[in-house]
């Protein structure tokens, strides 16, 4: 057998999707470096920074993942991290609450919010896109509740030193004008994201849970033959999905520090954007939570592209992003429609 | 007597059987609640040659969210959804604004050569979404994703203007055309929001479309099943192509209204939420959004229903922002109550309940 007949049976299917996302990605960045090279687009700094800004994004994306796989969506999370934000911005700068309190109670909200939209969505049976919509109806307005002015979190000393800690790197370190030598670092959320999307990487791909959405994804019907309790999986990935959701909002409102009503919107568009270019199919089944991190490094290199160019407007972001969507979605539909025709 | 009694249960029971009970009965609600709280609710008044009073109000809101509703009507009833429409209409309100020509640079086209381009911009959206989820076949709620989050950027790079030598995308474009004036507002010497016209006009056309013609026929064997569809001979590509080409027009018919009311462009802020307003208000209407059977009378009720309701709510002090919390609870209970499920508990406790009485006996 010869080599490429091997490459092309490795490389098919969704791998193949995973392999054009990360070799974009790539193209994308040493592009980038190459044209935006004196705006320091090369530096270690820009792409850890491209890690801190979106540690949030990587959490919602790999939460979305596990939903998404299970043939689901949801649509609240952009509304959760915007509540999750206030809640903690209001707790901590309002009411003096201890930082580790706070974060704790958020978290157990995103787990309560993800049990009455899993029970909604895996016990009634109701459209998931219909409940979340209204679950981002609710949070949007809860936050507003709360209050409609910004709150800045800037008395809590514990989460100001958490959200801008630096850790350091002991590699691609740069030199500047004065000969000192500049490590590149990253924040705290940076680990909290990375920790979290290789948990959910592992609870995707070795846990008994992880194979249940796969199969419910892949076929519900099938599933609930095979003697899955198709409800309860559903129901645990909604809670995991809020919990993540919870987790992102804690990870974003780390790096503003502050809650705002408008905070997070259009959100879960980009986190499903970014879930949808990592190869993960809509229809449900297949996907994997790495590829849904590349997803949101190409956002990342398209915002920092934006950036360092300095006259486009920001609104290019959303139109780029939104053509990659289209490209990815039309190319998994062919995708789809060839695996059919050779079934056939 | 008892022959009475049995003929009000079985009259009731076959009223709440209909489709339309349910929306009328919400309707009501609101209603009922709402003279219950401001004794003048009904009082309709002429002031400055004009009608004025909260029905007036109600109705007159409520019209861009009636005519996207009846777009949205066919695409859910052809079995899919379509989430791209208030960007859409923003989208079109801002080519109609910028074609118009703003304050700061004039491009002067006449008004209705204006709002036929608005017209285009919205078919093509719909054609995009169209071609996307019939001929790519592509879930319609991600095809429509996709000019979701692009629709509203491209209008914001359409509402450009002037600042010292340099076109700047994203600023709010002011009118200053009178005649643009009577499409949100009143006509001349006529006494009923020109809207609601409009409104009516879009409602009649559909009806028309839909009853005159095959067509209503057709998207609902589509909506149900298009497999079947296809072997009787229906072309369901373009019957659901079609139903996404109308919905865009409508959204586009909306955005123009609005940019009118407020007598300028804000690409942010038109239509925004508006494509969750449209679908609650089908979902209000009594229609499955799984697709296939529907009523355009019942998303009619439905969109003044949730005009009604956001109004009341103002009047009781509960702010803009505050709104959606309310909303959303209506929208779970409403669905949670359609859903298959909740009935099967429903008959499960009635039957229950029967065995209960007839142990008792």
């Amino acid at each position: 057998m010869n080599i490429l007949g091997i490459a092309k049976r490795k490389i098919s299917g969704t791998s193949f999707l995973l392999v054009i996302t990360i070799v974009m990605f790539i193209i994308m960045y040493f592009a980038g470096v190459l044209i935006y090279h004196e705006q320091g687009f090369g530096k270690m700094q820009t792409l850890m920074n491209m890690l801190i800004d979106n540690a949030g994004l990587i959490i919602a994306a790999a939460g979305m993942t596990i939903v998404i796989i299970t043939g689901g969506i949801d649509i609240s999370i952009g509304s959760v991290i915007g509540l999750v934000c206030m809640m903690l911005a209001d707790m901590m700068q309002n009411h003096g609450m201890n930082a580790w309190l706070s974060i704790g109670l958020v978290l157990l909200f995103g787990v309560f919010f993800g049990i009455v939209q899993g029970w909604l969505i895996a016990y009634l049976k109701l459209q998931p896109f219909i409940v979340t919509l209204a679950g981002m109806f609710f949070c949007r307005g809860l936050t507003a509740m709360i209050s409609v002015n910004q709150i800045a979190i800037t008395d809590n000393q514990t989460f100001l030193d958490m959200a801008t800690k630096n850790i350091y790197l002991f590699f691609g370190a740069t030199v500047n004008k004065r000969g000192i030598k500049l490590y590149p670092f990253i924040h705290p959320s940076v680990i909290i994201a990375l920790v979290a999307l290789i948990a959910v990487w592992y609870i995707l791909r070795y846990t008994k849970f992880g194979r249940g959405v796969f199969a419910i994804g892949g076929s519900e019907q099938s599933a609930l033959l095979m003697g899955l309790n198709v409800r309860r999986i559903k129901m645990r990935a909604y809670v995991l999905n809020g919990f993540l959701a919870a987790l992102a909002g804690f990870v974003f409102c780390l790096n503003t520090t502050s809650g705002f009503v408008e905070q997070a919107r259009g959100f879960e568009m980009e986190a499903i954007a970014s879930t949808v270019i990592g190869g993960t199919l809509l229809t449900g089944g297949v996907g994997t939570a790495i590829g849904s991190f590349f997803g949101v490094m190409i956002k990342a290199t398209i915002e920092t592209y934006i950036r360092s160019n300095g006259t486009l407007s920001s609104w290019w972001n959303k139109i780029v992003l939104s053509a990659l969507l289209c490209f990815f979605i039309v190319l998994q539909s062919i995708f789809a429609s060839l695996k059919s025709r050779r079934r056939i | 007597m008892r022959q009475q009694q049995i003929g009000i249960k079985a009259f009731i029971r076959t009223i709440s059987h209909k489709q339309l009970f349910l929306p009328i009965f919400a309707l009501c609600l609101v209603l009922l609640f709402n003279i219950i709280k401001t004794p003048a609710f009904f009082n309709i008044s002429i002031q400055n040659g004009v009608l004025y009073g909260y029905i007036v109000d109600i109705i007159n809101r409520a019209s861009e969210l009636i005519i996207l509703s009846v777009g949205m009507t066919l695409v859910i009833a052809s079995g899919g959804i379509d989430i791209s429409v208030g960007a859409v209409s923003a989208l079109a309100a801002a080519v109609c604004v910028r074609l118009l020509g703003s304050s700061y640079d004039f491009y002067a086209t006449p008004l209705v050569l204006s709002i036929l381009a608005a017209c285009v911009a919205g078919l093509a959206c719909g054609a995009f979404n169209g071609f996307l989820v019939a001929k790519m076949k592509i879930q319609a709620m991600v095809a429509t994703l996709i000019l979701f989050t692009a629709g509203r950027g491209i209008a914001q790079l359409i509402s450009a203007r002037e600042i010292n030598g340099r076109m700047v995308p994203g600023q709010i474009l002011y009118v200053r055309m009178d005649s643009f004036k009577n499409i949100g507002g009143f006509l001349p010497r006529v006494v009923v929001p020109t809207p609601v016209f409009i409104a009516i006009g879009v409602v009649l056309l559909a009806y028309l479309l839909l009853t005159r013609t095959a067509l209503g026929l057709y998207i609902k064997s589509v909506g149900i099943n298009s497999g079947a569809g296809r072997l009787v001979g229906i072309n369901s590509v373009f019957i659901t192509f079609l139903c996404y080409l109308i919905c865009g027009l409508t959204a586009s018919v909306a955005g123009v209204i609005s940019a009118s009311r407020i007598y300028s462009c804000d690409a942010n802020n038109i239509g925004l939420y508006m494509e969750l307003d449209a679908i609650l208000a089908v979902a209000m209407g009594g229609n499955s959004l799984a697709g296939g059977k529907f009523s355009l009378a019942g998303s009619v009720i439905g969109a003044i229903t949730i005009q009604a309701l956001t109004t009341s709510l103002y009047a009781m002090g509960v702010t803009a922002d505050q709104l959606p919390v309310y909303k959303a609870i209506v929208v779970v209970l409403i669905v949670a109550i359609q859903s298959s499920e909740f009935k099967r508990w429903l008959s499960i406790y009635k039957q229950k309940i029967q065995m209960r009485k007839a142990v008792a006996q």
